[in-house]
């Protein structure tokens, strides 16, 4: 299974454009909430950037998702700070 | 509807735009419109939650927004204000990339037959898209750049068409 990942803003800055993670055949179907857990794990930048105590918003296939929703293989998720336009 | 747009609905550019051209192009060719509500927003040189309110503390802006999702999201509030209102054609103009004091940001603009409708639609778009489109904002101060925080009145502003957001509560949300 192959997710693309995308970050912006603050999260861009600290974690970079983001990237293609490859999860290994037959793995459980993984929500956006436990993606997010999973990076935490990886510790430095990703565990601040990421981190539970931090608004953060995400889009799965670039609509808002809450982090209940399942990431189908192929998916596109991101990870962003609150929205600031207009 | 009775008439085909002629151009997207929303731009996102790193160019100005000028309001006439935008209401003139709003307004081709639909003989039922009788009013035209616009709304622009600029870049403001301070913030409210500064400590002096009446001093500029902010010298330049620059917008990120996230390709594909920004302009998949204002269509969608588009479609959702034409169901809602009875308006005729609405148009969503938003830059980004690096921004001077006194540059516009965003444009509103909506038509319809009278003007309720149109400062009714104008409004909600506006309030919709200040929680949910993805734009960033970061401001140049005299301390260096820092992202602008999101404000819960926006949330607030929103709720009052029945669309609840989560945008600038704290942790723990979604």
């Amino acid at each position: 299974m192959t997710i693309q990942i995308r970050y912006f803003a603050s999260l861009r800055e600290a974690l970079g454009a983001g990237e293609t993670l490859v999860l290994e055949p037959g793995a459980p179907a993984l929500t956006v909430g436990a993606l997010r857990d999973r990076l935490i794990a990886r510790g430095d930048a990703y565990a601040e950037a990421l981190a539970r105590g931090r608004a953060l918003r995400a889009a799965l296939n670039q609509t808002m998702c809450a982090e209940t929703a399942e990431i189908a293989d192929g998916a596109e998720v991101a990870f962003f700070p609150p929205v600031t336009g207009g | 509807m009775s008439t085909t747009p002629a151009r997207p609905r929303v731009a996102i550019q790193t160019e100005d735009f000028d309001l006439s051209a935008e209401v003139a192009a709003l307004r081709a060719g639909d003989g039922a419109v009788g009013a035209v509500t616009t709304f622009i927003g600029t870049v403001r040189d301070r913030h409210a939650g500064q400590p002096d309110p009446d001093s500029a503390s902010v010298s330049a802006m620059e917008l990120e927004h996230y390709p594909g999702m920004t302009e998949r999201a204002i269509e969608a509030m588009i479609d959702e204000a034409l169901r809602r209102f009875d308006i005729r054609a609405a148009r969503v103009v938003h830059r980004v990339g690096p921004l001077a004091i006194g540059d516009q940001i965003v444009l509103v603009a909506v038509s319809s037959m009278h003007r309720g409708e149109s400062f009714q639609a104008c409004e909600f778009l506006m309030d919709w898209l200040k929680s949910e489109a993805p734009f960033w904002k970061k401001e140049t101060t005299a301390e260096g750049a820092r992202w602008v925080d999101a404000r819960v009145s926006d949330e607030r502003a929103l709720a009052r068409w029945g669309i609840a957001s989560t945008n600038a509560s704290p942790a723990g949300t979604p």
